[in-house]
């Protein structure tokens, strides 16, 4: 469709670009989860699926009594270990309260599966389900990770993809918009922009501010209207035309012929045919121009 | 053409399905709409399940509304729906309506965070009923009644959450006056039809384990069946309940919950495959000639991170067919063994008798969020056709005998990044079978990202944990009208990147045998196409069209209906 009508490659304005990097960059920064400080404190303001609160001590005692009695089968975290389960994953331990459904199973023992009986009191178990409760899962959980650990690639491969096959330097130079670029945004950053051009939401939609989609416009009577996209489809165009007024024109099929230059085209036309390779190699090099 | 290919089967359908669905209004009592159609009629005047009717074909043969005469589209009314615990008596400058009914087992509603915010404005994204004149609308936490004539809300019921992730409620079922309805604090809501007061609520699937249902319950007789979601390492059911009493009747997991389960080779130890996933969170087809209710499953857990998992993981990524009666699975097919992407394929099969190879079969159709389109015999789950309708399949290493896509573990989420679709090629919203055109029409989502594997930990990751998204850009969606018969796009026509979630999903499908099909394009307008070849025939420009639209007949009128976020949208010709 007409949206994805623009052809070949137009020049990319350096500044525009790298003033998309940094938006993208604080973008991403945004939607970083904390990771949540646990200790069975009242659910944070926004979990999906929060538990009562519970007492910071008996989480305390807990966290001593687990390690004492469970981590070496369960691991230190409860995440499982040397033949012992997962237990944040656990059913039992997930729709246990106060100990009582642990108790249970610590009382009994599963000697059918190598766990022996445990001679623990209720409080013990209250104050065991309050430690392994209070550690997070599910979105509240995610670690946090270094954006440097990405780069696997070659980079000698990525400066011979950036100069020949990836014609990257039709519009990017390393003396211009990518001067020092390896040293102004983390690995990570840099390889996700290559992918999407710095110029899309986290779900994907063009951000407000990437570089303007040029339009041209040529009216049955021969008028030809020129200026900024803002949007477009079956029925309607959007514009800022050259004197900065915004106008919207109707469309009905071919007409008006509409003609778009995306300067992010180049990007999109690679989706479908990216090999994870060559971008990985393009990182790999671009990181290394400090 | 293609007509006399198809028997009338759909009709037989529809009409037993009615049956089903008010069968027990004489039981319970009640004054029900049992003559709202007569036994072997289209129920064109109503639409009383998730789909219009069992088979999930979204198909109506309302004529009155066609090519010739849809540019004369108006419309009749809007609703604009207000949510909370007192949406009602806004004040003496906002126009008048009823007061809110409050349930919920929560001393006050709690605000969860995220994309899906509890508190995120109202958005109706699911099916909307309509019987007798009256439409039931809801979105997480909120049902209405809605006189379907002036767009008047006649009462409002308001749940206090628990929390759960919010994404969208898919709509309510209903028996005789009893509707139903699941809330993402796993609540089976019954509602008295008339009145909006609270019936009971029953306990469906556990909040602690992280389970959030938003499913639409559907009514098969005297079965309400209900899913679940769920994005921790739970195990994946669907269950039976009683209308009246609010009794579970059967549960069928749809992983292995113990030893000596044919599916557990699948699996490396019993611990995964509980810990396994396949939930059960979109509303499937019923054909009442076998019995056989026919849903999909979700992905495997944990979602990206397959260490643990190794296998295909039965009967997650899988179209099931169960015996409504017993809760006994018949037969299963799996859409995409060994899911790693969490691709689910859950989407809402079509059931059509139509001719296969030159012989007139029992099928079943389904496109799934792996990006491909699978036809089946529905009564034996035989394999008859794979295709792939995603522009792109570097993910796929080849189609199996049996047609699975298997996967290139390459591009599983890698520590340097894997390029792939991280949100599917196709979500919930429904696709439609159109029997006239043999055209199975889909929206296709195209986006691209990296997925990153960041899990240090050796024992693996939870959930949908261990991974790391980034560089997310979108080529937009594409409405693609599929051969059924081969597999094949007939016709596709592009759209732009949408906003938001409603451009992340796209929006869900109808066809008529006026020969149109409505849906939305990226988002703003909502189109009558032409359903032979994409010809944009009409549209109104709504932003955000939220949910898929259905139509029916009130008082000699055909209606089409839509929502978008917090509105509903009647249209009929004008006159």
């Amino acid at each position: 469709m007409s949206w994805r009508g623009g052809t070949g490659v137009a020049a990319l304005a350096t500044v525009s670009v790298l003033a998309l990097l940094r938006v993208l960059s604080v973008e991403a920064a945004e939607h970083v989860q904390p990771a949540t400080a646990g200790g069975g404190q009242a659910s944070t303001a926004g979990e999906d699926f929060p538990r009562p609160p519970s007492d910071p001590a008996a989480v305390a005692r807990g966290k001593q009594v687990f390690s004492v009695n469970c981590s070496f089968c369960h691991g230190s975290d409860a995440r499982g270990g040397e033949g012992g389960p997962n237990l944040l994953r656990s059913p039992i331990v997930l729709n246990d309260r106060n100990g009582e459904a642990i108790y249970a199973v610590m009382l009994a023992g599963r000697v059918d599966k190598g766990m022996p009986k445990f001679n623990l009191t209720l409080d013990n178990a209250a104050d065991i389900a309050a430690y392994v409760h209070s550690i997070p899962i599910g979105r509240g959980a995610r670690e946090a990770f270094d954006p440097k650990s990405i780069v696997v690639g070659d980079a000698t491969a990525g400066r011979a993809y950036f100069y020949g096959k990836g014609h990257c330097s039709q519009c990017h130079s390393l003396q211009g918009d990518f001067a020092h670029i390896g040293s102004r945004f983390d690995p990570k950053t840099l390889q996700d922009n290559i992918v999407s051009g710095a110029a899309a939401t986290m779900l994907g939609a063009p951000l407000p501010t990437a570089p303007p989609r040029t339009v041209t416009i040529t009216l049955p009577s021969g008028e030809v209207i020129q200026g900024n996209l803002i949007s477009i489809d079956d029925f309607n165009l959007s514009l800022t035309d050259a004197a900065g007024n915004r106008r919207t024109l109707p469309r009905e099929g071919d007409r008006p012929r509409v003609e778009i230059k995306n300067p992010m085209q180049a990007h999109l036309d690679m989706l479908r045919n990216w090999e994870d390779r060559d971008i990985h190699n393009l990182t790999a090099f671009l990181v290394k121009q400090q | 053409m293609m007509f006399g290919a198809f028997r009338p089967a759909r009709c037989a359908v529809l009409a037993v399905g009615l049956l089903g669905v008010f069968a027990g209004t004489t039981a319970a009592g009640t004054a029900g709409p049992a003559a709202a159609a007569p036994p072997g009629a289209p129920a064109t005047d109503s639409w009383p399940t998730y789909s219009g009717d069992y088979s999930g074909q979204r198909f109506s043969p309302l004529i009155q509304i066609n090519r010739a005469n849809v540019k004369n589209l108006t419309l009749a009314w809007t609703a604009r729906l207000a949510g909370g615990a007192d949406s009602g008596g806004g004040g003496p400058f906002a126009p008048p309506s009823p007061p809110t009914i409050v349930g919920g087992e929560a001393a006050e509603a709690v605000v969860t965070g995220g994309v899906f915010s509890s508190a995120a404005p109202i958005s109706v994204r699911g099916a909307i009923l309509q019987v007798n004149g009256v439409l039931y609308v809801s979105a997480p936490d909120n049902a209405w009644a809605v006189d379907a004539r002036t767009g008047t809300v006649i009462w409002h019921y308001y749940w206090k959450t628990k929390g759960g992730t919010h994404t969208a409620n898919k709509g309510m079922g209903l028996y005789g006056d009893w509707l139903f309805m699941e809330t993402a604090d796993d609540y089976l809501v019954s509602l008295d039809a008339r009145t909006g007061e609270e019936r009971w609520h029953k306990e469906t699937a556990s909040f602690s384990e992280q389970f959030f249902s938003e499913a639409a319950p559907i009514v098969i007789g005297r079965h309400v069946l209900v899913g679940a979601g769920n994005d921790s390492d739970a195990a994946g059911a669907l269950r039976s309940f009683d209308p009246e009493t609010g009794d579970l009747q059967w549960t069928l997991h749809t992983v292995p919950m113990k030893e000596g389960d044919p599916a557990l080779g699948s699996w490396p130890s019993l611990d995964a495959a509980r810990h396994g996933g396949g939930n059960v969170w979109v509303t499937g087809s019923y054909d009442p000639e076998t019995h056989l209710y026919i849903f999909g499953t979700g992905n495997p857990t944990p979602a990206y991170v397959p260490r643990g998992r190794d296998g295909d993981n039965l009967y997650t990524c899988t179209l099931v067919a169960v015996d409504v009666e017993t809760g006994k699975m018949a037969w299963h097919y799996q859409t995409s063994p060994h899911d790693t992407h969490d691709w689910d394929s859950a989407q809402t099969p079509v059931i059509v008798d139509a001719d296969f190879d030159g012989k007139p079969r029992k099928l079943v159709l389904q496109a799934t969020r792996n990006g491909h389109f699978f036809v089946l015999d529905r009564v034996t789950g035989e394999h008859l056709l794979t295709s792939r309708f995603a522009k792109w399949g570097k993910w796929v290493k080849e189609l199996n005998q049996s047609g699975q896509p298997i996967r290139d573990p390459a591009k599983d989420a890698s520590v340097g990044g894997s390029l792939v679709s991280l949100d599917g090629w196709t979500n919930w919203p429904p696709p439609s079978f159109n029997p006239q055109t043999g055209l199975f029409y889909l929206r296709d989502l195209e986006s691209y990202g990296l997925l990153y594997y960041t899990e240090k930990d050796p024992r693996g990751a939870m959930g949908l944990g261990g991974v790391a998204r980034g560089g997310q850009v979108s080529l937009g969606s594409i409405v693609e009208a599929i051969d059924y018969r081969t597999g094949k796009v007939v016709w596709e026509r592009s759209f732009g990147p949408g906003q938001g979630l409603v451009g992340m999903l796209g929006t869900g499908m109808l066809s008529t045998a006026g020969g149109l099909l409505f849906t939305a394009d990226s988002g703003d307008n909502f189109v009558a196409f032409d359903a032979r070849n994409g010809t944009p025939l009409w549209h109104s420009r709504l932003h955000g069209v939220s949910n898929a639209a259905e139509t029916y007949t009130l008082d000699d009128r055909q209606y089409v209906i839509v929502a978008a976020g917090d509105t509903v949208y009647a249209f009929y010709l004008y006159e």
